[in-house]
């Protein structure tokens, strides 16, 4: 679906020029340039930390740049403002929406609309507006509900509504699809489509080719900071296209045929409470066998976090059964689920994964410390701790000074590689591999999938969850489909089309749960 | 035990806690202010000192009432200042700079008082804000010389609630304070400086701290005492949570508050002989908790309580 077709020649709306930002040691943007047509739909492509989100609020005022300016309409915006960009008609959707829970659409969309320090705050005259724009663009929400209460999908709307309440006429939206199904994403290309005619500009943050080819007139190439490229979609493909926003070709893994082994862990009608807000397990029945991996496909927050701590051990059935190589589990527990061979590799590596502030060698040693092999008479032995983590630093190719550096310096990628080697290094016989390439470079994903199938190849189980969907299509040789604490049943590799895979995560055609109407 | 179920139905009982609760309700007000910003207040203890000394010390100088209310007022805009820019701008703990500004203040207001009355014993007296009958109002059975024979600063209390909830809940200034409270980045993306809705709640709820100080020494009694404020401050912190961050709910638990300190005084006379006195004292500290364990349960707090903003922060 093309958006737009037309690239107004003339002054354009936007222009950034020679943009550079350090953070530290990074350079997370050096010397990008980009301009934007009225009516044109620029998207801005590039891997995890390749600057897009740095450039994006540098142009919004969040970050000052150290060098470079931006234009919107011929005017300088002063750095640093938010005030200045909004005023100058530029409106952005986080990746990370900017929405208060507790109140409601409409307070969050005419917070700061109006002047701080009248008497009265114009409700009725906000609903109103909210309404029209909400009509005109295809944005259904309710004004009066909270924003709480809302989907994902939804509250993309709120920041989108938010964005024209204010007459923005340069729209930014970063990553808008990583948390949306393939029909929300439809739709919301279609409300692009409505606000290109109306003579909107959008740039639009994606790393996902087919989107960017979907969408744009014009792609901007990010690569490690730098500008990579910049070519009309009309004149590209997605392999050029890819070969520009990696610097090289990437050939995708080679995945020889499963040959799956007996069931190593089960779930029979399992039942658990929700974790971190998303909603409660409803009878799971899930068989993970050796050799094989299973991904998990769907919108974040529907239960894939209840199910990972299930599985880690953090949490346990409220009625069903755990069941491992046959014999039922009856005591569960963190330490239990080490104890039977699972490894584990948890959603976010500073929050669970590691202790930020202690060492290499202290970390790598966290879920063994107790064994006779690092502690002897009560005592730690440090002496093997080191050794251990030396052992992994050189067998994963972690780049890091020493076992006694403090984790918290290492980059991402090398964080997921230890924790990798953590997991991997008792052979275990189940692994839990939830977001386990999240905001990798293409480097370490690589590095992180061939570790995997690597895992398979022994006969390892896996479960792989992730919200790239690219990603679990990619690796899995089963799917199963995660909507509201309900699981589907598996397919096998390319059974189920994307259109359907679409369906179940948004919560359609699930068995047991048919709907009236 | 006839005795005590009377004196629920005494004008002078109700007139007592409507009195007792009008520093409470200054005070949790402003400490409601400063929490749905995001800012937790400990500093209310000191800044309830400095409030009552400072309004005093300007009346007994010879300043008229009202005046003595502003300074007392300006008092903890100024202690308010000095929370929020360690709090905001600095983002340092707020527990920690609370306590701090709480020693600051009492220890301030204390040495400033032997620097300037150092030769007297018992403390000089003012002439104190005195009760005002509301005509007609004030004629109602029981209910009228409770609600409506107070001080003018009483009438204030019950006023500033319903400012304070109009001012929040109808007003644009008052949808960014909440939204503070709730998602700052929310607030910042919306062209809204954090800071400077952050420092003007902190500031605006000190002041209303302070002038809870100032009601006991310039309406209650009409003189400063050491300790006076005797963990008011301290109450007012669990009747913003047991009023579930609402001025209205706020307002009825300083009531309540009030109504079982007023009872206790008086159960004392009436079974005063029976049991130890202590056990009156107590007695509203642990209604207290047993009705914070009851309703705060389920209170929804500010979700951005105690978190600092720091802008462009990766």
């Amino acid at each position: 679906m093309r958006v737009s077709g037309r690239t107004e020649a003339g002054n354009p709306v936007l222009r950034l020029t020679g943009i550079t930002k350090q953070f530290g040691a990074l350079k997370a943007n050096d010397g990008i340039s980009l301009s934007l047509g009225r009516g044109e739909v620029v998207a801005l492509l590039g891997e995890n930390g390749a600057g897009k989100t740095t450039l994006m609020n540098i142009l919004f005022g969040h970050y000052v740049a150290d060098a470079g300016r931006v234009e919107a309409f011929g005017e300088a915006l002063p750095p640093g403002d938010p005030r200045a960009a909004l005023s100058a008609g530029i409106g952005m959707v986080h990746q990370h929406f900017t929405l208060a829970g507790q109140m409601s659409v409409l307070d969050n969309i005419a917070l700061g609309t109006q002047p701080l320090f009248s008497l009265r705050f114009d409700r009725s005259g906000a609903k109103a507006k909210i309404l029209k724009l909400a009509g005109d663009f295809g944005l259904d929400v309710d004004p009066d509900a909270l924003v709480q209460s809302l989907s994902v999908g939804e509250r993309q709307r709120v920041e989108i509504l938010k964005a024209l309440y204010r007459d923005a006429r340069i729209l930014i939206l970063d990553e808008p699809t990583a948390v949306l199904t393939p029909q929300e994403t439809d739709a919301l290309f279609a409300t692009l489509k409505k606000l290109v005619d109306e003579g909107l500009s959008v740039i639009f943050i994606s790393h996902k080719l087919h989107e960017v080819m979907a969408v744009a007139d014009r792609v901007v190439v990010l690569r490690a900071g730098r500008m990579a490229g910049e070519v009309a979609v009309a004149d590209t493909d997605r392999h050029q296209l890819a070969t520009m926003m990696v610097g090289q070709e990437i050939a995708p893994p080679d995945i020889a045929p499963a040959v799956p082994g007996p069931a190593l862990l089960s779930l029979r009608g399992v039942h658990a409470a929700g974790q971190g807000g998303g909603p409660a397990l409803h009878g799971i029945d899930l068989d993970l066998r050796g050799g094989e991996i299973t991904g998990l496909a769907g919108v974040s927050g529907n239960g894939q976090a209840a199910l990972a701590a299930l599985i880690a051990g953090t949490a346990s059935p409220s009625a069903g059964q755990i069941v491992i190589k046959d014999a039922t589990v009856t005591r569960w527990s963190p330490r239990e689920a080490l104890a039977h061979g699972i490894g584990r590799i948890p959603e976010d590596r500073h929050a669970t994964g590691m202790i930020d502030d202690m060492s290499v060698a202290e970390n790598v040693i966290s879920e063994t410390y107790r064994s006779a092999r690092f502690s002897r008479h009560g005592f730690l032995d440090w002496g093997a701790a080191r050794a251990f983590a030396e052992a992994i630093i050189a067998a994963y190719d972690v780049k890091c000074p020493s076992p006694d550096a403090r984790v918290r310096l290492l980059s991402g990628g090398n964080m997921q590689k230890l924790i990798l080697g953590r997991a991997l290094d008792g052979a275990p016989s189940v692994i839990l591999a939830n977001q386990p390439t999240r905001g990798l470079d293409v480097g370490a994903v690589s590095y992180v999938h061939a570790r995997l199938l690597d895992a398979r190849a022994r006969g390892a189980a896996i479960l792989l969850i992730s919200e790239d969907l690219d990603e679990v299509l990619a690796l899995s040789d089963r799917v199963v489909v995660m909507s509201k604490g309900r699981l589907s049943s598996p397919s096998a590799r390319g059974e189920r089309s994307l259109a359907e895979i679409g369906q179940l995560m948004a919560g359609h055609g699930f068995e047991g749960t048919a709907h009236a109407a | 035990m006839l005795d005590a179920l009377e004196i629920l139905f005494t004008a002078t009982f109700w007139a007592a806690a409507i009195r007792i609760a009008s520093p409470l309700i200054f005070a949790t007000l402003g400490e409601l202010i400063c929490e749905r910003a995001g800012v937790l207040n400990l500093g209310i203890e000191g800044i309830m000192t400095a409030g009552a000394f400072a309004g005093w010390f300007a009346v007994w100088s010879g300043a008229d009432l009202w005046t003595g209310v502003l300074v007392a007022a300006l008092a903890g805009a100024a202690f308010g200042l000095l929370h929020g820019f360690l709090t905001v701008p600095l983002g340092l703990s707020q527990h920690v700079t609370g306590i701090g500004i709480t020693l600051l203040a009492s220890s301030l207001t204390y040495f400033t008082y032997r620097v300037a009355l150092p030769k007297v014993s018992s403390p000089p007296k003012i002439e104190a804000f005195q009760p005002v009958a509301i005509p007609v109002l004030s004629d109602i059975p029981v209910l009228g010389p409770a609600l409506f024979n107070q001080t003018p600063l009483t009438y204030l209390a019950f006023v500033m609630a319903g400012l304070v909830g109009w001012l929040l809940y109808r007003t644009p200034a008052g949808l960014a304070l909440r939204a503070v409270g709730e998602n700052p980045a929310a607030v910042e993306a919306q062209g809204i400086s954090v800071t400077a809705v952050r420092m003007g709640a902190v500031m605006a709820g000190s002041a209303l701290m302070a002038i809870g100080g100032a009601f006991l020494t310039m309406s209650a009694f009409n003189s400063f005492f050491f300790e006076m404020v005797n963990g008011r401050g301290w109450i007012a912190i669990a009747l913003v949570v047991f009023g579930s961050w609402r001025p209205g709910k706020a307002l009825l638990g300083a009531i309540l508050f009030a109504a079982f300190d007023a009872y206790q005084l008086r159960l004392q006379q009436v079974a005063g002989g029976l049991v130890p006195y202590q056990v009156f004292l107590m007695m509203p500290y642990i209604l207290s908790i047993l009705a914070l364990i009851l309703v705060a349960r389920r209170a929804t707090y500010p979700k951005a309580l105690m978190i600092p903003y720091q802008k462009g922060e990766r």
